[in-house]
């Protein structure tokens, strides 16, 4: 599989990139996610140190979501022509919530620095309710 | 209160070297099952040099160290109470496995809102490769909750 290349010209502001659509955050993809990742926060992976925090139960990484954010840029376009890539972490990502991220071309550039777009990012869970904000700059040949 | 005084200050510096199992390791957690991120050969076929290193890998490379937060103490961070607040990348070359990356964190800024009941440290990132290229800028910024 590769991904297919965009062509930019037939792209336009609006447009929307296939949604991802993850399957629940379950315990296991923390511990999976932890161990990957190599963040170790304990209110991630342990009941215990979570409640310790105040918080009711253990709770995704912000990083994993925004790594599904990734995965939705480099589903549609090769990584190399991500050139800035950010996102903002608007609420706690639960264990059971089903992640869904979306992206939309919000401007087309072409000037002396060449042809860009840019993307505005999302990632909501299965009641609608934002978890990350995002944008993303990807360059075309 | 997190002082002011932080800010410039150079807070962690580390090389580490990207692995290839680590990375299959990180594509499974992710759910990534386009095999460029997993198959050295279609990783080739595409033109990399090795397995690329997925868009928020760098991240990790950058807590691969002893203690990824060795350095709260000193500026008054405490783990229970910090929030990742956002995080940029801002790419110039595709790192792959087998690259030697150096990370080098500076404080950037630190502010507050609410009256301090939000602090916010703000760190870049400089990360430069075994050939002295500079492969990509992070910056990220904590939020310290006081209830």
């Amino acid at each position: 599989m590769m991904v297919a290349s965009i062509v930019f010209a037939s792209i336009e502001v609006g447009q929307f990139l296939p949604d991802l659509v993850l399957p629940p955050i379950s315990r296991t993809t923390l511990a999976l996610y932890a161990g990957a990742s190599g963040d170790h926060n304990p209110n991630h992976i342990d009941i215990d140190a979570a409640r310790a925090a105040g918080m009711d139960d253990v709770f995704a990484h912000g990083m994993l979501p925004m790594a599904f954010l990734g995965r939705l840029l480099t589903g549609w376009a090769p990584q190399r022509q991500i050139q800035h890539f950010e996102a903002r972490f608007v609420s706690i990502t639960h264990v059971g919530d089903c992640i869904t991220c979306r992206g939309e071309v919000v401007q087309k550039i072409e000037d002396h620095e060449g042809k860009r777009l840019v993307l505005t990012l999302y990632a909501r869970d299965q009641q609608g309710d934002i978890k990350l904000t995002g944008s993303a700059t990807m360059v075309f040949d | 209160m997190i002082d002011k005084k932080h800010i410039g200050r150079c807070v962690s510096r580390h090389s580490v070297a990207v692995e290839a199992g680590k990375l299959r390791f990180f594509a499974k957690a992710i759910g990534e099952t386009d095999p460029v991120y997993t198959d050295e050969a279609v990783a080739a076929g595409q033109g990399h040099a090795s397995l690329p290193v997925p868009p928020t890998y760098l991240f990790c490379l950058e807590m691969e160290k002893p203690d990824p937060y060795d350095w709260f103490d000193d500026v008054g961070l405490e783990l229970p109470k910090v929030l990742h607040g956002s995080q940029l990348f801002r790419y110039w070359r595709q790192c792959h496995a087998h690259d030697v990356l150096s990370f080098e964190a500076h404080i950037d800024d630190i502010y507050q809102k609410k009256d301090g009941a939000l602090e916010f440290v703000v760190k870049h990132t400089r990360v430069v490769n075994q050939h002295g290229e500079h492969v990509a800028d992070l910056r990220g910024v904590i939020v310290q909750r006081h209830r």
